[in-house]
C-alpha cells in the first residue's frame, strides 16, 4: 500500500475512535449527571435517577439515630412544599434548622435517600461578609 | 510608604508597556538597541514589583490596617507566618504575586537568552510584557483588586485569615501553583515568538525547556500540597475530590506533561511541531483558566472565593490567547511541517505520541466533567453536575495505560526497534510483572479489585523496566571507565541528568498511581457515634473513645473540642487525638458565631509504610444549641444599652464606652465558653467519628517527592565546561546501548 493512503486510513481510524469516545463521553455525562431541583420540583417530576435537592431545613424536623439522620427540606420561597430526607455521613458544622442546604440522592417512595457525605450547608462565609469597618471596633478583645 | 507601593505598581505597568512597545518596534525594524532596551524595561519592572511585594508584606507584618487588604485578611492575632502568607489569600495580593513572579521569570529567561535567538526574542519579550501589562493593569483598574487601596477610618482590628487556610501546606500551596502557572508563560511566549518569526526549529524549545520543567515541578508540588492539605485538614478522609479547583490545577499539569514529552520528539527528530506549539498554547490557556476558576466563583467549590471583578478580563485574555495562537499556527502551517515521519509504531516517538494522546484525553475528560454544569445549563437550561464516580470511570482506564507507557517509553529506542531487542528489553520486566500480579492475586485480597490489581501489575512492569535501564546504564559506564557499581551509576546519572531524571520521575509516577489505586480501592471507612468510654472495631484496630478534652487559644480566637482515642492494634496501644477547631468571627462577638462558620479538623493519624489509621471527629452540638442561643441573649441583655443604640465610636467618649461594652462581653463570653467546655469534657455530648484505614497513602507522598527530585535532577544545568564532555559521553553511551 502506498504510504499516503496508509496515512489517510490511519487518520480516519483515529478520528473515528475520537468521535466515538466523545459521543460516549457526552452520552454518559448527560445520563450520569445529577440535576439540581427544589423539593417541589422533585415531588412533581419524580425523577428516576439522582438529583441535587436544594432548600431550607424545616424547623423541628431533625431526628438523629446514631450516625443516621432524618430531616425535611422545603422550598426556599414556599415552606409548605417539603420532602423528607434520610441521610448518613458527615454533617457540616453550620447545619441547623432553617439553614439552606444542598443534598444529593434518589427519591424512593416519597423520601429522598441521600448519598453518603453529600450534605452541603450554604452559609455566607463570615470571613467575607464582615467587612464593615465600623463593626470591627465592636470586638471583645480590642480593649 | 503605601503610596510608594502604588507608585511602584504604576511604574511596573509603565515599564511593561514600554517594554512591549520597544520589543515590538525592535522586532519589526530589526533594531537590536530597542530589543535591548525592552529587556532592561523587564528588569526594572521586576525591581519595581519586588518593591511592591516588600511594601505590602511589611504592611501585613506591621498590622497596618489602613490598607484594606491587610484589614480584610489579617489581624493582630494572626500568627506571623500566616501574616506573611495572607498576601496571596486575597484577590489583589494574588494578582500581584502573578505579576511579580512573571517579571522575575521573564527577567531570568531574557537574561539567559540575551545573546541568542535574535529573531525570536523580540516577539517573546513582547508577549511577556503584554502579560505583565494585563496583570498590572487589572490590579489598577478592576474594582476591589487594587492591593494598595486604603481604608478610612482606619479599623482597630482586622478580620483575620480564613482559618481553613491557616495550615502550613496552605501557606505555600498557592504560590507553588501560581509559580507553575506563570512559568508556563515562558515557553508559551517563546513559542509565539518562534511562530511570528517563522523560526520553527527546536531552538526556542532548547532555551525554554528548563522553564517548562520548572513550571511542571512547581505545579506538581502545588497539587501535592493541596492534596495533603485536603487529607489532613478537611476531615472527610480523602486527598482528591474532583473539585473544580483541583481539576483546574490538574489540567495544565496533564497537558504540560504531554508538552515536556513531545518537545523531545521535535528536538531529536524534527517532528510534531504543530502539536508542540498547540500543546504549549493549550497549557498556558489552561493555566489562565485555572486562575480564572479560582478567582471567578463561576463553579461551586470548596474554594468559593465569591464573585469577583477580574473574571471578565481573564476570560477575555484566555480568548485572545486561544484565538491569537490558533491564527498564528494556521498561518504558519508550511513552516510547521515535520522534517521526518514516524518510521515504526514500535519506536520511542510513536509511544510519546500515544502518551500524549492519553494525557490530552485525560485533560479533555476532566475539562468536560468540570465544566459540565455550565455545558448542561447552556444546552438543557438546567444546571447539572457530574460526581466523582463519573470521573473515576473515565480516568481509571486512561491512568492504567499511562502507567503502562511510563514503563514502555524509556525502553524503546528512537526510530524503530527490532523484535529480538524488544524481547530482550521487555521480557524480564513483563515476566516479573506477571509473577508479581499472580502473587498479589493469590496471597492477598488484591484480586477483589481487578482494576487495582492491573495497576499494580503495570507499575511493577514499569518499575522493573526502569530499574533495568539504570542497571544497563551503570554497566555500560563501568565497561567504559571501570570503578565500582555505585560510582558507575552515579557517574552515568550525573552525566545524563535529563534522561535519568526523567526515569526517576517515571518511577515516582508509577509509585504514586499505585498508592492512589490501593488507597481508593482498599480503604475501610467507618462512621460511628461514641460517648466517652465506648469502643468500636475497625479492621484490626480496637478504638476506644477515652475522654474528651478542650482548648482555648485566645490569641487566635479558637475553641478546640478534641477526643483522646486509645488504639489497640493487637496488643500494641497508642493514642490518637483528633480534634475540631471552631473560630469566632472576629467581629460578631457572639457565642453562636463560633459554630456557624468555618471549622477545621485536626486529623488524628498514625502513619506506616503499609497503612494509615486516620481519624477525624465532630462533636454533635445540637443538644447545646439552646444553651448557646440563651447565653447569647443573656449576654446581649446584660451588656448592650437599652434600645440597642450603640455609642458612636468616632467620638472620644463613645469609643471608651464601646471598649467597656466589649470588655464586659468578653468576660461573660469567657464564662459561657467555660460552661460549654465543662459540659463537653464531662462527656455529655456524643461525638461523630470517622475512622479510616487508608492503605499505602504514604506512598503517594513518596512517589510525588520522587517525581519532584527526578524533575529537579533533569532541570539541573550542567556547567558550561562540562556540557561538551557530557554530550560526548551521552553519545557514546547511547551508541553502547544501541540507541543512537
Amino acid at each position: 500500500m502506498d504510504p499516503d493512503r496508509k496515512r489517510k486510513i490511519r487518520l480516519v481510524v483515529a478520528l473515528t475512535a475520537a468521535v466515538l469516545l466523545a459521543t460516549a463521553l457526552v452520552y454518559t455525562s448527560f445520563n450520569a449527571s445529577t440535576e439540581a431541583r427544589s423539593p417541589s420540583e422533585l415531588l412533581a417530576e419524580e425523577p428516576s435517577g439522582s438529583s441535587e435537592v436544594y432548600g431550607n431545613v424545616v424547623a423541628g424536623s431533625i431526628v438523629r439515630e446514631g450516625t443516621d439522620m432524618r430531616f425535611e427540606i422545603a422550598d426556599r420561597d414556599d415552606p409548605s412544599a417539603s420532602v423528607p430526607v434520610e441521610y448518613t455521613g458527615q454533617v457540616p458544622d453550620p447545619f441547623r434548622e432553617g439553614r439552606e442546604v444542598i443534598v444529593e440522592g434518589e427519591l424512593v417512595d416519597g423520601t429522598l435517600v441521600a448519598d453518603k457525605d453529600s450534605l452541603i450547608t450554604k452559609c455566607p462565609s463570615k470571613f467575607q461578609a464582615e467587612q464593615d469597618p465600623d463593626n470591627v471596633i465592636y470586638d471583645p478583645e480590642a480593649s | 510608604v503605601i503610596e510608594l507601593g502604588l507608585a511602584c505598581l504604576v511604574g511596573g505597568l509603565i515599564a511593561f508597556l514600554y517594554g512591549a512597545g520597544a520589543a515590538l518596534y525592535g522586532g519589526f525594524t530589526g533594531d537590536r538597541r530597542w530589543v535591548d532596551s525592552s529587556r532592561r524595561a523587564v528588569y526594572s519592572a521586576a525591581v519595581l514589583l519586588t518593591v511592591c511585594v516588600v511594601i505590602l508584606e511589611s504592611a501585613f507584618l506591621r498590622d497596618d490596617f489602613s490598607v484594606e487588604l491587610v484589614a480584610d485578611h489579617s489581624s493582630t492575632t494572626t500568627p506571623t507566618l500566616y501574616k506573611m502568607t495572607a498576601l496571596w489569600g486575597s484577590q489583589g495580593g494574588s494578582l500581584l504575586l502573578w505579576a511579580w513572579v512573571l517579571s522575575l521569570a521573564s527577567s531570568g529567561v531574557l537574561f539567559a537568552t540575551r545573546h541568542k535567538h535574535r529573531e525570536v526574542v523580540p516577539w517573546a519579550t513582547g508577549v511577556l510584557c503584554g502579560l505583565g501589562v494585563f496583570f498590572c493593569g487589572l490590579m489598577l483598574i478592576a474594582g476591589g483588586a487594587q492591593p494598595f487601596a486604603r481604608l478610612d477610618p482606619v479599623p482597630a482590628e482586622g478580620v483575620g485569615l480564613n482559618p481553613l487556610l491557616r495550615h502550613p501546606a496552605m501557606a505555600i500551596h498557592p504560590p507553588m501553583l501560581y509559580s507553575g502557572y506563570v512559568l508556563f508563560s515562558i515557553p508559551f511566549a517563546f513559542a509565539i515568538g518562534a511562530l511570528v518569526a517563522r523560526r520553527l526549529d527546536a531552538s526556542w524549545i532548547r532555551s525554554t525547556r528548563r522553564f517548562g520543567l520548572l513550571a511542571w515541578i512547581f505545579l506538581t508540588c502545588g497539587i501535592l500540597l493541596g492534596a495533603g492539605w485536603s487529607y489532613m485538614e478537611l476531615g472527610w478522609g480523602g486527598y482528591w475530590g474532583w473539585d473544580p479547583v483541583e481539576n483546574a490545577s490538574l489540567m495544565p499539569w496533564l497537558v504540560g506533561t504531554a508538552f515536556l514529552h513531545s518537545i523531545m520528539v521535535q528536538e531529536r527528530r524534527g517532528m510534531l511541531k504543530v502539536w508542540n506549539v498547540s500543546l504549549i498554547c493549550g497549557t498556558f490557556a489552561l493555566c489562565l483558566l485555572g486562575t480564572f476558576l479560582v478567582r471567578s466563583g463561576i463553579l461551586e467549590s470548596i474554594h468559593a472565593f465569591g464573585a469577583s471583578t477580574v473574571g471578565g478580563p481573564l476570560l477575555g485574555l484566555i480568548a485572545v490567547v486561544l484565538i491569537g495562537s490558533t491564527a498564528l499556527i494556521v498561518s504558519r502551517q508550511r513552516e510547521l511541517r515535520a522534517e521526518r515521519r514516524v518510521e515504526s509504531l514500535a519506536s520511542r516517538e510513536s509511544v510519546f505520541l500515544i502518551n500524549n494522546l492519553l494525557l490530552v484525553g485525560l485533560c479533555v475528560i476532566i475539562f468536560w466533567g468540570t465544566f459540565f454544569p455550565l455545558i448542561s445549563e447552556a444546552i438543557t437550561g438546567e444546571r447539572s453536575s457530574l460526581g466523582g464516580p463519573w470521573f473515576d470511570r473515565y480516568v481509571t482506564p486512561l491512568a492504567l495505560l499511562l502507567v503502562l507507557f511510563t514503563g514502555i517509553g524509556p525502553l524503546l529506542a528512537w526510530r524503530r526497534i527490532s523484535a529480538g531487542r524488544a524481547l530482550r528489553l521487555f521480557g524480564p520486566p513483563a515476566a516479573f510483572a506477571a509473577v508479581a500480579t499472580l502473587a498479589l492475586a493469590l496471597l492477598t485480597g488484591a484480586a477483589d479489585e481487578p482494576l487495582a490489581l492491573v495497576m499494580f501489575g503495570f507499575a511493577a512492569f514499569a518499575l522493573t523496566g526502569l530499574a533495568g535501564e539504570f542497571a544497563r546504564g551503570a554497566s555500560a559506564q563501568r565497561a567504559l571507565s571501570g570503578g565500582s557499581w555505585a560510582s558507575s551509576l552515579a557517574g552515568v546519572v550525573s552525566r545524563n541528568r535529563r534522561r535519568y531524571g526523567g526515569y526517576i520521575v517515571h518511577a515516582g509516577v508509577a509509585i504514586a498511581f499505585c498508592a492512589v489505586a490501593a488507597s481508593s480501592s482498599f480503604q475501610t471507612s467507618r462512621d460511628v457515634r461514641l460517648l466517652p468510654g465506648e469502643t468500636t472495631q475497625v479492621d484490626d484496630y480496637t478504638v476506644t473513645y477515652e475522654r474528651a478534652f478542650t482548648n482555648v487559644d485566645e490569641a487566635e480566637d479558637r475553641l478546640t473540642f478534641g477526643a483522646v482515642l486509645d488504639i489497640d492494634a493487637g496488643g500494641d496501644h497508642m493514642a490518637l487525638t483528633p480534634s475540631r477547631n471552631y473560630y469566632s468571627g472576629r467581629s460578631a462577638g457572639t457565642l453562636a458565631s463560633f459554630f456557624e462558620g468555618e471549622a477545621t479538623s485536626e486529623v488524628g493519624r498514625s502513619g506506616g509504610a503499609t497503612e494509615d489509621l486516620w481519624t477525624a471527629m465532630r462533636p454533635d452540638l445540637t443538644s447545646v444549641d439552646d444553651f448557646i442561643a440563651g447565653a447569647d441573649r443573656r449576654i446581649d441583655r446584660a451588656t448592650l444599652p437599652a434600645g440597642g443604640d450603640l455609642p458612636d465610636p468616632n467620638t472620644p467618649g463613645g469609643l471608651e464606652q464601646m471598649r467597656q461594652i466589649a470588655a464586659a462581653r468578653a468576660q461573660l463570653q469567657g464564662l459561657a465558653v467555660q460552661n460549654l467546655r465543662d459540659r463537653y469534657e464531662q462527656g455529655e455530648l456524643p461525638v461523630d467519628f470517622r475512622i479510616n484505614v487508608n492503605p499505602f497513602v504514604i506512598w503517594l507522598w513518596i512517589g510525588g517527592a520522587t517525581g519532584i527530585i527526578g524533575g529537579l535532577l533533569a532541570a539541573w544545568p550542567a556547567a558550561a565546561a562540562r556540557r561538551r564532555v557530557a554530550d560526548v559521553h551521552a553519545a557514546r553511551l547511547a551508541r553502547d546501548l544501541g540507541r543512537a
